[in-house]
């Protein structure tokens, strides 16, 4: 049988190696010691101490910036929480929750992507409320020269892009081709979508000036200073645009992700939403 | 169905113009850094590497930046009323950039191990610069060249990051597959990702099985590449027997 270890080289190499992957197990190891020690510790001690629980909220792009704010607000008011906040298109985070990501709550900028967790039985029925309302908007850079003015200008030969989120997953991109539908100018001007991810990206293209118009939330434009709103969606368009909050059936933290849905109905918490320009809906 | 399929031409454009592109500069950068001696050199060599060790996002982003509304670049096409973002010709320059270095890396591997007497002897023949590359030098370097063009082929195809970045998701112009694989994942419609994705790896599959059939020719040259098939290039450094 052949040596497997002929020299001193692939002693030393042996030997390196081992040092890394023994370190790295005992490293691993100690921290999961750390924390299992710090869990039982916590439980261990008097009925005082409060379990510091992490919060997992999905929520529609759109909702970023404010929620940071109310986050902020909320972990002082109840120091033993802490809030995860994941982004992301509201079709998107409904595919994630469907294929099991960990969530405790869910806001999303449709209806359909809650009614769709819904009819999988996956939210908490009587957790589900209307929060928010939004206003869809067109919008351009801020040293755009085309003068434009209103969604019908959209089809004049001068605008060559058009940003907007992927109609089949981001409900901004949804209303937007909604509006379109609406003004029956969609096949005209098919060719110069350019599909967002999610609405935030759609307001960086046209913050980025690359392209010519684009459509975001009111609230997205309020938050950047390199873009101007030049025209308003119609109004009956804007008047579906409803954001449904819901605790998930799979949380494991459901008493305090409920409070933390209450408390985003609260006064405070009204405050900021209105500063960073939405509505509050009407129940 | 058309639909499904407009990712595939969209892409087949794109590789097919990024790997000519690669092919030509990557040739070109191997055979000056292969004889350059100067001072720079390290650094003209890292600055080739690049986009290979760095993540495709920031690539893109610095293409973005560099041919964006606000970059160099960009203000220059603009005087042209053109702009490359956001448009097809985008997806064809993240790709080359990102295949870039794979064609690079690999030809000048094989330029350097091509004999240098011989490229001599044909010099002192008489032969120009240009004929002893191409009768000399490229003939040698072969399997090199061809598996660097392969590497370049697939990178094409997979490129995604930076494509995303520059040429954004514009159906039918610069919707590459992985665009579209990403984008129908994420709107739900498996069966689009799945399509896809099977064309893929039908290509895949059908070049490097393509590139295991080609036969090379037989140079007189001492070293590792006698009788070796373009992809035995990938394995250099292993012993192997070697005929005299």
């Amino acid at each position: 049988m052949k040596k497997l270890i002929t020299n001193k080289i692939q002693w030393r190499m042996l030997l390196t190696i081992g040092l890394i992957a023994l370190s790295l197990v005992i490293t691993s190891c100690s921290t999961a010691n750390s924390t299992a020690t710090s869990a039982t510790d916590s439980t261990s001690t008097t009925t005082t101490t409060i379990d510091p629980i992490i919060l997992n909220v999905s929520a529609a792009s759109s909702l970023s910036n404010v929620l940071k704010a109310i986050d902020a607000l909320y972990t002082k008011s109840n120091p033993n929480v802490t809030i995860s906040l994941n982004t992301g298109a509201s079709g998107t985070l409904q595919q994630q929750i469907e294929n099991g990501a960990p969530a405790d709550i869910f806001l999303s900028a449709a209806t359909a992507n809650m009614d769709g967790l819904q009819n999988e039985n996956l939210i908490i029925n009587n957790s589900r409320k209307n929060l928010l309302n939004n206003t869809l908007v067109m919008i351009v850079p801020n040293d755009s020269m085309l003068g434009l003015t209103s969604f019908n200008d959209l089809t004049l030969a001068k605008v060559t892009k058009i940003a907007i989120g992927d109609p089949k997953s981001v409900p901004a991109g949804i209303y937007t081709k909604a509006a379109f539908d609406e003004l029956g100018i969609t096949s005209r001007i098919q060719s110069k979508f350019i599909l967002g991810a999610n609405v935030t990206q759609v307001l960086t293209y046209v913050a980025g000036g690359n392209v010519d118009v684009g459509f975001v939330y009111s609230t997205d434009a309020l938050s950047s200073t390199q873009v101007k709103v030049v025209a308003n969606a119609p109004t009956d368009i804007n008047a579906q645009i409803v954001y449904p909050a819901a605790v998930l059936k799979a949380s494991t933290h459901s008493t305090a992700a409920q409070a933390y849905l209450d408390f985003l109905s609260s006064d405070q918490a009204k405050a900021l939403f209105i500063q960073f320009g939405f509505t509050m809906a009407a129940n | 169905m058309n639909e499904y399929l407009a990712p595939l031409w969209i892409s087949l454009k794109t590789v097919l113009v990024a790997t000519v592109i690669t092919f030509v500069l990557g040739i070109a950068a191997a055979r000056w850094m292969s004889r350059y001696t100067g001072k720079l050199k390290p650094l003209i060599d890292s600055a080739f590497i690049l986009p290979l060790v760095l993540p495709p996002t920031v690539v893109g982003f610095g293409l973005l930046l560099l041919m964006g509304k606000h970059g160099w670049v960009g203000k220059f096409l603009s005087l042209f009323n053109t702009t490359v973002v956001f448009s097809w010709p985008a997806t064809v320059i993240t790709a080359a950039v990102m295949a870039f270095p794979l064609m690079y890396m690999t030809t000048r591997g094989a330029f350097e191990q091509v004999d240098k007497n011989i490229e001599d002897a044909a010099r002192t023949l008489g032969a120009s610069e240009w004929r002893v590359l191409y009768s000399v030098t490229l003939p040698m370097a072969w399997p090199g060249v061809v598996a660097g063009t392969i590497l370049c082929f697939a990178r094409s195809l997979g490129e995604f990051g930076a494509t995303l970045m520059l040429a954004g998701n514009i159906p039918g112009k610069t919707t590459t597959i992985p665009v579209a694989i990403y984008f129908a994942i994420q709107d739900g419609d498996m069966k689009q990702a799945v399509y896809l994705m099977v064309i893929v790896l039908c290509i895949a599959f059908a070049s490097l099985a393509a590139l295991a059939f080609l036969k090379k020719p037989k140079p007189r040259t001492r070293g590792l590449l006698v009788n070796a098939a373009p992809t035995d290039i990938l394995y250099a450094g292993r012993k192997k027997d070697n005929p005299s």
